[in-house]
């Protein structure tokens, strides 16, 4: 059990292009503007991060300078590319040298296939930021489609993200390639839709405690089920990162206080409820609940503690679902 | 002052007059509190102005007023004492990165002046840009700019003016709160507002409750207990959060006018036992308290704040109701 919980990522990249921002960002609690402050990565940098409890990530943040580089591909090869889960490749969208860049890529991307062939790929284009934005969509197409091509001959399928450390790019990015590890998703899944059903919720999202990247939520899960149909065009799209987001300036703001939140909760302007909340000791849910009826202040107060309630009962099952891995 | 305000009702008794030496960070001051001011000017015009003489076309007028680096050519002329006559608050803006000595000088001379047009000016010094000195000079620097000026104004045989400073940077939040400090002093209809918190706090077990401008971080009013400066920015911040999260999810297709938008009320337990509470008020105000409470009886406070505050907020209106009638 504890074997299979260790999951090993590597954060590679060249010198320069952000990997270690993005990991103080997500992991440490930096703010995007802190990140200046960071030196450069020399060799490889462990860190041990619990996630959810009983999973632990070690990421290798990998310095990106050539004299390192060259060790990784030579001397250290078994070492670095053994066992190996996640590569994150991080290019640097403003790099001059971009052929360069995909040597790299294709090097690590060799070395990969031969030490561990199951692992999955993430490409991140970062600094998005200093593209203009109507062309990011383009660059990000273009840049892609290069970067499968000369991946083709290794049989990986690659996943990529824009990314910024100034918007809330950075969050999606990770929440996807931390859920692509997550082992028992679909119990997770399954349960939520079915507490969805008890709830009768707008949405449900779930997320990760310390992080708060976002696990699972009700909504995409029904999207998923009803492919064809065109997505909601109402909500914003981008919502779930910018709840991260929301929520961890919320939880460094209450630092001051030398205190964390339990809960919160929200009665919106119009007829929305909001509830964040403990779900296990790892996990927090968020319920945003409508107002089907209107002009019941006195009503709502009754309901808030029942969801309250509702939730707390189903902590058990959750629970359990997470020990049992 | 109000009986100058009777006699011309355009002249306005709550403007603020920005002065200091040349790259003091007037401007800059003048645009974060600008932008702060504009909500809170709309509630003046129109909520709790309860005394009829508080009528302003808008609460705060800064006027910036810059001044030479050598103090001989600062003659004021006419013009500048009707300008002291009809102004409410003197805010001096002392650079406390540079050399200050020259400042102190020309700070003491316009009290000189401003005085005497004006004997009911409310003086406040600005120490600013404090958040390039580290956190042991920054008292020593206060210390060393009220002693002179202090000494100044005695030698000028000025002892009765009543000075004060604030530290002040505007990249966190104690601009807003030295801020919050000025514009309470000009009104002074506050009293019955802080009033009005006391009792609300008196009777729910609230630590601290501050009235904010929703826009602004300014605080029109709190209770009379001392303000915490971190409580303060949580507070605020906490306003930032609902707002944020409650915008994520109003639809823009059903933004129809039927729908009467509710007041957003938020509550949010913290894990050392006590409890951050908002609540909507009138004119884009909103009432935001730290509540300490007991394991056990957490429901009963709960509903007790929520009535207590709802009583503070139609005692509010009334005010407003009461206001309009008397215009």
């Amino acid at each position: 059990m504890s074997q299979s919980s260790r999951k090993k990522l590597l954060l590679m990249g060249r010198s320069g292009s952000g990997k270690s921002s993005m990991r103080s960002i997500i992991f440490s609690n930096y703010s995007a503007f802190d990140t200046r402050r960071l030196g450069a990565t020399i060799d490889v940098e462990h860190s041990h991060l619990r996630f959810l409890g009983n999973m632990t990530l070690n990421l290798w943040d990998c310095g990106g300078q050539d004299v390192f580089m060259d060790n990784y591909f030579t001397s250290q090869k078994d070492h670095i590319f053994k066992m190996v889960q996640v590569l994150i490749h991080v290019f640097d969208v403003e790099s001059k040298s971009i052929n360069k860049d995909m040597e790299t890529f294709v090097k690590s991307l060799t070395n990969l296939r031969k030490y561990s062939p199951d692992a999955k790929v993430f490409v991140l284009l970062h600094k998005m930021d200093l593209v203009q934005i109507d062309k990011r969509d383009e660059l990000f197409s273009i840049m892609m489609e290069k970067l499968q091509k000369i991946s083709n001959p290794y049989s990986f399928k690659l996943v990529g993200f824009p990314t910024s450390i100034w918007d809330e790019s950075l969050y999606k990015a990770w929440s996807q390639i931390v859920c692509s590890l997550i082992p028992n998703m679909n119990l997770f899944n399954s349960n939520l839709l079915k507490f969805n059903e008890v709830l009768e919720a707008e949405e449900i999202i779930l997320f990760e405690k310390t992080t708060f990247l976002v696990i699972s939520s009700t909504s995409t899960m029904q999207q998923q089920q009803q492919q064809q149909q065109q997505p909601e065009a109402t909500l914003d799209p981008k919502r779930f990162e910018k709840i991260s987001n929301i929520i961890k300036t919320y939880k460094q703001s209450i630092s001051k206080l030398r205190t964390g939140f339990t809960n919160l909760i929200i009665r919106g302007s119009n007829g929305t409820h909001f509830y964040v909340d403990v779900l296990t000791n790892n996990m927090f849910i968020m319920i945003i609940l409508k107002d089907t009826d209107a002009n019941t202040n006195y009503v709502s107060n009754h309901e808030e503690s029942m969801i309250l309630e509702n939730i707390r009962a189903a902590r058990k099952d959750f629970e359990k679902i997470e020990n049992s891995r | 002052m109000e009986a100058t305000v009777m006699q011309d009702p355009r002249d306005r008794s709550a403007t603020i007059l920005l002065m200091g030496l040349r790259r003091g960070g007037k401007s800059s001051i003048c645009k974060v509190v600008f932008h702060n001011m504009q909500p809170l000017d709309t509630l003046y015009l129109e909520s709790t102005s309860k005394p009829t003489t508080e009528q302003f076309s808008s609460l705060i007028d800064l006027s910036v007023m810059e001044l030479p680096g050598q103090l001989n050519y600062f003659e004021p002329t006419y013009d500048s004492e009707r300008l002291f006559s009809s102004v409410g608050a003197l805010v001096y803006v002392i650079d406390s990165q540079d050399e200050y000595l020259n400042a102190l000088t020309n700070l003491s001379m316009i009290i000189e002046y401003a005085y005497s047009v004006n004997p009911r000016i409310n003086i406040e010094v600005l120490i600013h840009k404090i958040d390039g000195l580290s956190e042991d000079y920054r008292l020593d620097a206060q210390r060393d700019i009220m002693q002179r000026t202090g000494d100044e104004l005695l030698d000028l045989g000025l002892e009765g003016v009543q000075v004060s400073f604030y530290l002040t940077s505007i990249f966190d939040h104690s601009i807003y709160e030295a801020f919050s400090r000025i514009v309470q002093k000009l009104i002074p209809e506050l009293p019955s507002l802080e009033n009005m918190l006391d009792n609300l706090v008196q009777h729910s077990a609230i630590e601290k409750v501050f009235l904010f401008d929703v826009n602004s971080k300014i605080y029109v009013a709190t209770d009379s207990s001392p303000v915490d400066i971190q409580t303060y920015e949580v507070c605020g911040e906490f306003i930032d959060i609902t707002i944020d999260l409650n915008d994520l999810y109003v639809d823009e297709s059903a933004k129809d006018l039927t729908r009467t938008t509710k007041p957003l009320k938020s509550v949010s337990h913290l894990s050392n036992g006590s409890l951050l509470y908002l609540g909507q008020m009138i004119r884009g105000l909103a009432l935001v308290a730290l509540v300490r409470y007991e394991e056990d009886k957490l429901d009963g406070s709960l509903a007790i704040i929520d009535y207590n505050v709802n009583q503070f907020k139609k005692s509010l209106m009334k005010m407003w109701d009461g206001a309009r009638l008397n215009r």
